[in-house]
């Protein structure tokens, strides 16, 4: 059986979602659409693919088992409910939905019509961040106590003109863009938070977003996070996300490319692994793909879908909607805490002065 | 074509294992004296082509190189284009039009934007790609540039696109225009090499990850195995090491053996490295003779 999909939204994520899908053996890339003509015309003038500028046009039209939707987020949830509707499954961007009333809705539905459903958090695709789940289910580090969870990069340098990316409302900003990926696996790690405290969601360069994100999630055993992120640091090269966790037992450092761990001497050390300082690198960790294109995890969490749909695991996801709706409410409970600001304030009550110790020093003055 | 090119990843922090690598070899190279000092360095050890992406830095590199024809006369730039992140950031700051203006060849900005704007027009792209090749090219000008190469993250989306043709415009503008060799960067190499038979692009030069233990070998260790035994192609290999997960006398050991691969393309920083991985070369790959750069006939090549 060839699944047959439409790649919705040719942008950055599409257009490679689009490359990615169209040599998957398994698959047919039955239509595009985009709301742009010119783009749509050359691709159909030099590659043959069948193109549509309209959505609901391309869903009656073409016979289709499933659709990619990377369009602007604020299309999303329209976009979602009719492919449902339609008895698609359905692979979308990150993030899911703006407003978390639609993203239930849509969860709902997909899983009353069983219909596979997965959103685009490709970083728990990544070898090193499946190791940091696998070594966190195993207890290699004991109890997590805390976690520092970063992301930099040089996405907006100075201010810009106007687009869907640089208004909040549309879903731009550095909180949807760059700081939903280490919340998601933040999410992955340890569910959903308690709440949230501290948020700061500041512009730099952006009018009408932030472009930096800070911020604490509380859990229920007393166990903490905090987000830092930025996405106007030109000191990096491209997006670099990093997890920090310490445990009862050790520690663990991981981003994209390897895996550090600390762990103290106790009963559980995973396999391979041993009392002290392990590396772990992206060579030994990464599957290979049927095609690379720009990391091994865009190809493997496309892989993810089409094979989710060949066996009808609709209800077994690593990205579900649910999953992906948990860090939409994360999301959305930073914005509402962020606009508190400062939670103790100068002019709040008195602080007691500490009381002065008369030490040795003072004894000798 | 040399056995052994010098690659460019360690100056422009590009590491595959360790950000934090990466990170201290961006510090180390951000003057480029630093980078020119290890060419040179390359070049005493008998190393003397230079694969590089079309950075804005490595025109520097070109500047000081053009100087001094006594000393570099002989050194091969082997540009791979475009670089990408040039592009899109001019783009998103002065909009496609100015971002073409940008990047004119000497040839006058009205030829450029004619030949830019009818294909435009037409949504034909023959006439904008030749200009960014030309673009890309700029930087080189009265340097030595025996091979041209495609990029691998433009060449792998057009390639999981389907747009063929414009692998056929690349190949035929960098021949005709500079008198190069067309080159080929993927990391999908057996699907890539059906694409240019089918194009009838004879005996490519290309280049992908070739190492021991498989690594971003996409499509299999395999069908790469197959393809270096049985297609008529020039590979370069790249990431032999794969990214330092093999030692290197193992990765050189290894990748002498296999059949029909042309060169080997090595980035390094110090003296030490440099001169190990040549010697490593010399001593497992004595036998073999640097390959004509003009195409040969038929069966002359291969096997």
């Amino acid at each position: 059986m060839v699944i047959r999909i439409a790649v919705v939204g040719l942008g950055k994520m599409g257009l490679s979602h689009h490359a990615m899908i169209n040599v998957h053996p398994r698959v047919k890339l039955a239509a595009v659409c985009d709301a742009t003509g010119y783009v749509l015309d050359v691709l159909n003038k030099y590659t043959g693919v069948r193109t549509f500028t309209d959505f609901d046009a391309m869903l009656n039209e073409v016979e289709l088992d499933a659709v990619i939707i990377a369009t602007p987020s604020s299309m999303h949830s329209r976009m979602v409910n009719a492919a449902l509707t339609k008895g698609l499954h359905v692979f979308c961007e990150k993030p899911f939905c703006l407003d978390t009333k639609d993203g239930e809705t849509a969860t709902r539905l997909a899983n009353e019509k069983n219909l596979v459903n997965q959103v685009g958090y490709h970083y728990r695709f990544v070898g090193a961040f499946q190791e940091v789940k696998r070594l966190l289910e195993a207890k290699a580090i004991g109890e997590v106590t805390h976690v520092l969870a970063e992301a930099y990069g040089p996405v907006v340098l100075k201010p810009k003109g106007s687009s869907w990316r640089t208004q909040r409302a549309e879903g731009g900003g550095c909180l949807y863009d760059y700081a939903a990926h280490p919340l998601n696996l933040v999410n992955w790690y340890f569910g959903a938070p308690l709440g949230v405290g501290g948020t700061v969601l500041n512009k730099i360069f952006s009018k009408d977003t932030d472009d930096e994100v800070f911020g604490s999630l509380y859990y229920a055993d007393g166990k903490s996070a905090q987000i830092s992120v930025n996405w106007s640091d030109e000191s990096f090269r491209k997006m670099s996300t990093k997890l920090s966790i310490w445990g009862t037992a050790g520690r663990i450092t991981a981003d994209r490319q390897e895996c550090q761990v600390y762990l103290r001497d106790t009963d559980v050390l995973p396999a391979g692994y041993h009392v002290g300082w392990n590396s772990r690198y992206t060579t030994d960790m990464t599957a290979p793909v049927w095609f690379y294109l720009r990391g091994e995890e865009y190809s493997a969490q496309l892989d993810y879908f089409v094979t989710c749909i060949e066996q009808r695991r609709a209800h077994d996801n690593v990205n579900s909607f649910a999953s992906a709706l948990e860090t939409d409410k994360v999301i959305a409970m930073m914005i509402a805490d962020a606009q508190k600001g400062a939670s103790t304030k100068s002019s709040d009550a008195p602080v007691d002065q500490p009381r002065k110790k008369r030490g040795l020093f003072a004894s000798l003055r | 074509m040399d056995r052994l090119l010098f690659g460019d990843n360690q100056f422009f922090g590009v590491n595959h294992m360790s950000e934090e690598k990466a990170r201290a070899q961006a510090m180390r190279f951000q003057d480029i004296k630093a980078v020119i000092d290890v060419l040179d360095t390359a070049m005493d050890e008998g190393v003397n082509a230079f694969m590089c992406t079309t950075h804005d830095r490595i025109a520097q590199v070109c500047d000081h190189m053009r100087a001094d024809a006594a000393r570099y006369g002989n050194f091969a730039f082997m540009p791979c284009m475009p670089y990408a992140h040039k592009y899109a950031n001019a783009v998103t700051d002065d909009g496609i039009l100015g971002a073409l203006k940008r990047f004119t060849p000497d040839e006058g900005f009205l030829n450029a934007a004619l030949r830019g704007g009818v294909s435009l027009a037409r949504k034909d792209i023959e006439g904008i790609t030749t200009l960014l090749i030309d673009a890309e090219m700029k930087m080189f000008a009265g340097l030595k540039t025996p091979v041209i190469f495609l990029q691998n993250v433009v060449l792998d989306l057009l390639l999981g696109l389907g747009f063929k043709e414009a692998f056929r415009i690349f190949a035929d503008h960098v021949k005709s225009r500079y008198n190069a060799e067309p080159g080929f960067i993927t990391m999908n190499l057996p699907r890539l090499l059906d694409v240019l038979d089918e194009l009838g692009i004879e005996n490519p030069i290309v280049c992908s990850n070739i190492n021991k233990i498989g690594f971003r070998m996409s499509g299999g260790f395999e069908a790469y195995a197959a393809a270096l035994k049985e297609r008529r192609f020039r590979a370069i290999a790249m990431s032999v090491f794969a990214s330092g997960a093999i030692p290197p006398q193992e990765a050189i050991e290894w990748i002498c053996r296999q059949p029909n691969v042309a060169s080997i393309v090595f980035g390094a920083s110090s003296r030490a490295n440099i001169k190990n991985t040549k010697e490593l070369v010399d001593r497992y790959w004595p036998s073999a003779h640097p390959l004509e750069l003009t195409p040969a006939p038929a069966g002359e090549l291969g096997q």
